[in-house]
């Protein structure tokens, strides 16, 4: 069939126009565009892959440090309850202390206080004795007077104590 | 979602209600005229042609002229193909070849008709010779022309983006092409060259590939500047699989033709005293960019006829009877977009296999020797 031979034969001009076009097509895409754009996939692909990569050491850096400040925060925490603790430790033993010395000085004070009072007390019965003794003095003169001024009684009174003589 | 979905189909079933009633409309007009030939139809819309034939109304043909360019004993002519008028007319003794062997040609009238212009009789006319250096641009030539202009600008001015930005997220037509650029880099070059050679080879690859999915996709646009039958023409793919078989054989290391003429794994009765496999072998350097080129003829080609087809079967029923016409229309119609929608697939396909097998082609020419091979020599 014709139709069909003008189907598979090559045409000339054809052949001619499609060696030119395609060679020039070839030619400018392989110039101007296509190591433009490989180059820049290339790069691009490059970069992203390099930041990639420094976001993941970013990424891990920033664990490390999180880490590092969990360690921080840790530390610091223990070494404040044990200057907590230290704190409280001291402070007790200060109160205890400042509490026995108190009761110490109480005691003290008491004694003294005790002291002063029973030799007050030892004071004042020594006088109240002289008082008590003078005043038996004076009731006693004063008794003996009174039975002495009646002559009865005088001898009375001699003769009880000639009595108590005699009995010796 | 469902909002955008019905925004498409509705514009898509107007285009093919418009479609339909537009070739009932063309098909009346048809079949008042003359009998409908689908083998001339369909043949007319993939060969060549030295004009652009667009529509025919009231049987006057509406098409785009284009130059007739020929070398014609030892001189340049050139002319328009409309003075020629789709063979009715011969300007200066120039015509389109009338008889069966110069059918599709411009032939040199003898004779009478020597340097004749004007109508002619084809009863009369005799013909001197056929015009062998023609280098008209004919339709395929036009389209080669446009894909190539339109191939230029759109890679051109996507290479102008990478260089404004090339740490920038690729946008709009960039972001489209460019992964069917890496596509061709990791899935066919790198794979078949090798990551050391590929470079060398990858800018004619993305061109082989470019070319082949811009002319495909041309093909299957019905209206100018689409609808030329370029990637389904022998003398394209011809060329296209000749540069193939030129760089293969360029980059043949010694690797290469030892394998072809003097292959080690090959026992040596195949090869002394009648050297079968080393011709065989030969042959296969041959077939390839010959195999190259018919899968990719054949394939565009026989999408086209079926698609034609299709279309042509309106004409045929119509020309029967206008109202098998129509009750055939929504089939053909129905056909004739699934047929599309495969074709476009076939595109994709056929641009990546010419381009895959080019490039395992080339990665075979340019292969080292293996180790194990090696061994086995010495």
């Amino acid at each position: 069939m014709v139709l069909a031979a003008s189907l598979i034969n090559p045409s000339f001009g054809l052949l001619f126009w499609m060696l030119i076009g395609f060679g020039i097509l070839v030619f400018i895409l392989a110039k101007f565009a296509w190591p433009v754009i490989t180059k820049s996939i290339a790069k691009r692909e490059e970069y992203i892959e390099t930041q990639l990569a420094e976001a993941e050491k970013i990424k891990n850096e920033l664990a490390n440090m999180e880490k590092k400040h969990d360690e921080m925060m840790a530390q610091t925490k223990a070494e404040r309850d044990k200057i907590l603790s230290d704190a409280r430790k001291i402070s007790e033993k200060m109160y205890e202390e400042a509490k026995l010395k108190a009761n110490n000085e109480a005691s003290a004070l008491i004694e003294d206080a005790k002291k002063a009072i029973n030799f007050e007390k030892m004071k004042a019965m020594t006088d109240i004795k002289n008082e008590i003794a003078n005043l038996s003095i004076d009731i006693a003169e004063k008794l003996i007077r009174k039975e002495l001024a009646d002559k009865d009684k005088q001898e009375q009174l001699i003769e009880d104590w000639m009595k108590e003589i005699n009995l010796n | 979602m469902t909002y955008d979905k019905t925004k498409h189909i509705i514009p898509f079933f107007f285009c093919s209600l418009v479609l339909l009633f537009s070739s009932i409309f063309s098909m009346s007009v048809k079949a008042e005229e003359e009998e409908f030939n689908p083998g001339e139809y369909i043949m007319g819309h993939i060969t060549d042609d030295y004009g652009w034939h667009i529509t025919t109304i009231n049987d006057h043909h509406i098409s785009i002229p284009l130059p007739v360019m020929l070398f014609d004993n030892g001189s340049f002519v050139a002319f328009s193909s409309s003075k020629l008028h789709h063979g009715q007319q011969a300007y200066k003794g120039y015509a389109l070849g009338f008889t069966e062997e110069t059918e599709g040609s411009i032939v040199k009238l003898g004779g009478n008709y020597a340097e004749y212009t004007g109508e002619i009789d084809h009863e009369a006319a005799s013909i001197d010779h056929v015009c062998k250096y023609d280098i008209s641009i004919t339709k395929n030539v036009c389209a080669l022309l446009i894909s190539i202009a339109l191939l230029c600008w759109i890679f051109l001015s996507v290479a102008k983006k990478y260089k404004e930005g090339p740490l920038k997220a690729p946008k709009g037509m960039q972001s489209l092409l460019e992964p069917l650029i890496l596509f061709i880099r990791d899935d066919v070059a790198i794979p078949s060259i090798g990551e050391e050679k590929y470079q060398k080879y990858f800018p004619y690859l993305l061109t082989l590939f470019f070319f082949i999915l811009v002319n495909n996709l041309m093909g299957l646009i019905p209206i100018f500047p689409g609808g030329a039958n370029l990637t389904g023409n022998i003398t394209v793919t011809g060329v296209l699989a000749i540069i193939t078989f030129f760089i293969t054989n360029i980059s043949g290391n010694k690797h290469y033709w030892k394998d072809i003429f003097n292959s080690p794994s090959v026992p040596w009765p195949l090869k002394f005293p009648l050297p079968l496999m080393p011709v065989i072998e030969f042959i296969g350097i041959l077939t390839k960019p010959f195999v190259l080129m018919i899968r990719l003829f054949a394939n565009i080609t026989a999408g086209h006829i079926i698609v034609l087809g299709f279309i042509g079967l309106i004409f045929i029923f119509g020309a029967m009877s206008p109202a098998i016409g129509y009750a055939v229309s929504p089939v053909s119609i129905f056909f004739y977009i699934f047929m599309g929608l495969l074709e476009l697939l076939v595109a994709f396909i056929q641009a990546f296999v010419f381009t895959l097998l080019s490039a395992i082609y080339i990665g075979m020419a340019v292969e080292e020797p293996h180790h194990g091979e090696l061994k086995t020599e010495n």
